[in-house]
């Protein structure tokens, strides 16, 4: 999809045009795998939080694990990114998901699957064509937090038709510029980590986190609860679906993590956030954190991903 | 709900399979019962219609449950021993509602429970089936009788007369029966336990019916209440607990989907259905006796003719419970006296500014005023050539303010003396804003003007496609501001269009930015919310008429008024309603928040006082004539002006 926009730029620019953007100076690579370089930070640094990336740029990270159990995966990690620079630069722009299935029999990983790729289809469709637009004379862009329920409401609707039976957790992250739009159902979890602090933005939807907020069970006791990963909303439960959608803005270099429950359930958060911290790139973190999973048993599908803002 | 541990998934399907295969119609058990039909696929099993082949003259036929064989030797034991159970405890029962046990045997490895066969409909079933919304007094009929049976097992003695409470813990439409005559019937004691007071047990029930402590283990006979509070609610509403978010029975009124239902048969199951147990009824009876009272209540109000009283009586409650925010004419409140009035020539429009010991505030009788805050005597006035509709900007020692006569004036704000006056080509009917050493402010001549706020000379000026009267907003190097023609600007301090964005109608609004946001409402009726860098829109809001108020926001409620005469909450982070409050007029008046309380005037003359966190009004004050100037708050006072003539000076 990457390759498609930036096919896209190329084919848009005709010389002499001076309404269409410039083609972009330099692309990210959501399917970066390799580590990033070593910036140079000493071991002792560890408190500073943060290898300075480079100043103007998303910096990805992704690490996924089938874990020590299961014998299949059923999450589903998506990650673009898209920049152009210029006269008239175009906010970067970022769309990352997770989605974790359920059903058993195949078809957990099909509705994560065709989840993840409706929900991606659908926001690329709105809101390519208005960011690729000069922003002087477009006022018909989409409302992404329009954008984001649409998308969640056909990925909803698609996993019912084509996978009845199975069912999956969806969390949508939009980053354009500063602005972060984010769709969620489910357990999959997002958390934010600025000024070093690290903070949840999605809430479960689960039983246990349900009773937690009635006051009925303890962290510790919903930490062990024999129906802690019982959901009551996922996507294709059919009519009805409500998804939460919150928009907010990113302070610069604030690191946005989106992890599945094979992750969160078994790392702490205060350890997710100290690993975070002590990791030399942002890619090592997303490596160190599934490490620390399937230390801690994996008995789950591990998937992580992380962006920094440039800052 | 979605389970997703893929072992419990497994684990079913497997039963289910083997259920599935089992007992074929026609085969015959212990030479006495033959097998009719499978009645129902349980999680350990299957339930048969069987004939009893003892009655050769008769047709006697009897239901038989079955637990089959699991590979698993724990989980086989355990199973077991839940069955054993369920036989014992249901041959120490003797109630009507109570299925009697005839038999109970284990062949081939397998276990097997003869009861009474009921010949009927469980009521999942019944409700799927049923047509539109079932009645009130039949739902309490079969509450009476189920609290009656509930009563029953919870008064359970053991064979030495010990109390033995016998709770059900799985109570829910699809175990209980209608039976040929119409009674009651409960089925499936798999999970029925007796119950020592203290002791914790393994959570087993039905998500969405079981009570929250049930899910630390807890089961008492304060959950069955709950459990049958859950399924009265279901039974009303249609709607199925079991797909709704869990524990959300207040958040989805009974009334709301069922109006007929009655304001005291809510009020029941909501008792029922509380999250505490202490307070939800102290027994099954007390739960009996509460219904059976509104049912001798409502069978007496339906004799009468037209049975309209009750109804009457209902409509109004639910009006000040369901809508507690919405008219003031329902809450007692007692009238504001005013600290101070001031009284102007003309109509007062504008804001008042309050800076230093002074409140400042244009008239449309041409006049500025500068009133003393703490007294409301008069300072100083100062004379345009035109109305003023827009409140000053004040900086340092001067205040600036347009006026209808086409000037900017810049006057000393102690003494009201004439510093400069800049002429625009037309009528100024916007608030100025300072920034940088400059008044930002737009015009009706379509330009936004930028003055040097010393000496009144022009720095630049952008010409927009129509009228600007809305407030600019200035930040870093960022010009913001609306046209009466919908265009919303982004322009850089050099003049240089950024970005634009287009509202269907004018935006006569200030905009407001927090947070990298802009907040523009439009006459279109709408709110917008956009990336102030990019013009992204991040979501939109609908109100029902055109929005002229300015929004303020406190904490992430975005609070603002719309000619639909409501004030709204809007969530920042998504664009979704926290609630509204309605007027009698439209509420044109920008709101003010100080300490939890947000101020807002209406064109019905008032202001009102309004709690930021709920909507629900505090105090209001009525003036003389309507209110769309905006309330300025200084020292706990709050200064509004209103069409009337006067500037009101009112304790918050």
């Amino acid at each position: 999809m990457f390759d498609f926009l930036k096919k896209w730029m190329g084919q848009s620019r005709s010389p002499g045009s001076e309404t269409l953007p410039p083609l972009p100076s330099s692309s990210s690579d959501p399917d970066a795998t390799v580590p990033l370089p070593e910036l140079g930070l000493r071991a002792s640094d560890h408190d500073q939080i943060w290898p300075r990336p480079s100043p103007t740029r998303f910096t990805v990270g992704l690490a996924q694990h089938v874990g020590q159990v299961r014998t299949h995966n059923e999450d589903v990690l998506l990650a673009f990114t898209g920049e152009l620079r210029g006269l008239e630069p175009m906010p970067h722009i970022g769309l990352f998901v997770v989605a974790d299935g359920m059903g058993g029999h195949l078809l957990g990983e099909r509705a994560s699957g065709i989840a993840g790729r409706t929900l991606a289809r659908v926001v690329l469709e709105n809101v390519l064509p208005s960011l690729l637009a000069d922003p002087r004379s477009d006022y018909e862009r989409p409302s992404l937090t329009e954008v984001m329920e649409l998308a969640i409401a056909e990925a909803n609707r698609t996993v019912v038709r084509l996978v009845p039976e199975g069912g999956t957790t969806l969390t949508g992250a939009l980053i354009v510029g500063d602005q972060l739009i984010l769709c969620h159902v489910g357990d999959t979890r997002a958390y934010v980590i600025s000024n070093g602090r690290m903070e949840q933005l999605t809430r479960d939807h689960s039983l246990v986190q349900r009773l937690k907020e009635m006051g009925q069970l303890t962290d510790d006791e919903a930490a062990v609860h024999p129906q802690r990963s019982v959901l009551y909303r996922a996507v294709g439960q059919g009519e009805g679906l409500e998804a939460d959608v919150i928009s907010r803005r990113l302070s610069p270099g604030s690191i946005l993590i989106i992890c599945s429950d094979g992750l969160w359930s078994l790392v702490p958060d205060h350890i997710i956030h100290q690993i975070v911290r002590q990791s030399p790139s942002i890619q090592g973190a997303c490596e160190s954190l599934v490490r620390a999973a399937n230390e801690a048993g994996g008995p789950d599908n591990i998937t992580v991903v992380m962006v920094q803002l440039p800052g | 709900m979605f389970d997703a541990r893929k072992a419990t998934r497994s684990v079913t399907h497997r039963l289910q399979n083997a259920g599935d295969g089992s007992l074929k119609p026609g085969s015959i058990l212990q030479n006495r019962y033959s097998i009719i039909k499978v009645l129902g696929v349980g999680g350990m099993g299957s339930v048969y219609q069987a004939r009893d082949l003892r009655f050769p003259n008769v047709t006697k036929y009897v239901a038989v449950k079955e637990i089959i064989n699991i590979a698993d030797p724990s989980m086989r034991e355990m199973v077991a021993k839940i069955f054993e159970r369920e036989a014992n405890t249901l041959a120490s029962l003797d109630h009507p509602a109570i299925p009697k046990i005839y038999d109970y045997f284990n062949q081939s490895d397998r276990s097997f429970l003869v009861m009474e066969f009921i010949d009927g409909k469980d009521l999942e079933t019944y409700l799927n089936e049923f047509p539109g919304l079932l009645s009130e007094d039949v739902v309490i009929g079969w509450a009476i009788e189920l609290c009656d049976v509930l009563s029953y097992l919870h008064n359970h003695k053991d064979k030495d007369g010990k109390p033995d409470p016998i709770i059900f813990r799985d109570l829910k439409p699809s175990n209980i029966m209608l039976d040929q005559h119409g009674s009651i019937r409960l089925i499936d004691f798999g999970i029925a336990r007796a119950y020592q007071a203290g002791q914790k047990g393994t959570m087993i029930g039905t998500e969405g019916y079981s009570p929250p402590e049930q899910y630390r283990g807890e089961a008492s006979p304060a959950g069955d209440i709950y459990a049958l509070g859950a399924t009265l609610h279901h039974l009303l509403t249609k709607q199925d607990p079991r797909i709704e978010p869990p524990f959300t029975f207040a958040e989805r009124p009974i009334r709301k989907s069922n109006p007929s239902v009655s304001l005291e048969l809510e009020s029941i199951i909501m008792t029922a259905l509380n999250y505490n147990p202490a307070e939800r009824f102290a027994s099954a009876e007390a739960m009996k006796q509460a219904l059976k009272t509104l049912r001798r209540r409502i069978s007496g109000s339906l004799s009468r003719p037209a049975g309209t009283g009750r109804i009457e009586t209902a409509a109004t409650g639910a009006a000040s419970q369901a809508r507690p925010t919405e008219g003031p004419a329902l809450v007692n409140l007692s009238e504001v006296t005013p600290l101070w009035v001031f009284r102007c020539e003309d109509e007062i429009r504008a804001s008042p500014v309050v800076s230093g010991a002074f409140v400042y505030v244009g008239a449309y009788d041409n006049n500025l005023y500068a009133v003393n805050a703490a007294d409301g005597k008069l300072a100083w006035k100062y004379a345009t050539d035109g109305g003023l509709p827009a409140p000053p900007v004040i900086h340092q020692d001067n205040l600036y303010i347009g006026s209808e006569d086409h000037r900017l004036h810049a006057v000393s704000a102690k003494s009201g003396r004439l510093q400069w006056t800049y002429y625009a080509d037309g009528p100024i009917r916007a608030a100025p804003r300072f920034a940088d050493g400059h008044i930002f402010f737009g015009a009706d001549d379509h330009y936004l003007h930028v003055v040097n706020a010393t000496t009144g000379r022009k720095a630049w000026r952008y010409q927009a496609s129509d009228v600007i009267r809305c407030r600019p907003v200035v930040s870093g190097d960022r010009v913001y501001f609306g046209c009466e023609s919908g265009e919303f600007y982004a322009i850089d301090l050099r003049a240089e269009r950024k970005w634009m964005f287009r509202a269907k109608r004018g935006i006569t609004s200030s905009p407001l930015l927090h947070n990298g946001t802009l907040y523009v409402c439009s006459l279109d009726g709408m709110i917008y919310a956009l990336d102030a860098s990019s013009g992204w829109r991040l979501w939109q809001f609908r109100t029902n008429k055109p929005i002229l108020s300015s929004p303020t926001i406190d904490g992430n409620l975005l609070l603002v008024g719309s000619a639909d005469n409501h004030l709204y909450a809007i969530d920042i982070r998504n664009g979704r309603e926290a609630w509204r409050f309605a007027t009698n007029g439209q509420v044109n008046s920008s709101p003010a928040v100080i300490g939890g309380t947000v101020y807002v005037g209406s064109v019905d003359h008032s202001l009102y006082a309004i709690d930021v966190a709920s909507g629900r009004l505090r105090w209001k004050f009525t003036a003389k004539g309507p209110i769309t100037s905006s309330p300025a708050i200084a020292n706990n006072v709050v200064y509004i002006g209103s069409f009337d003539h006067h500037l009101y000076a009112l304790t918050a």
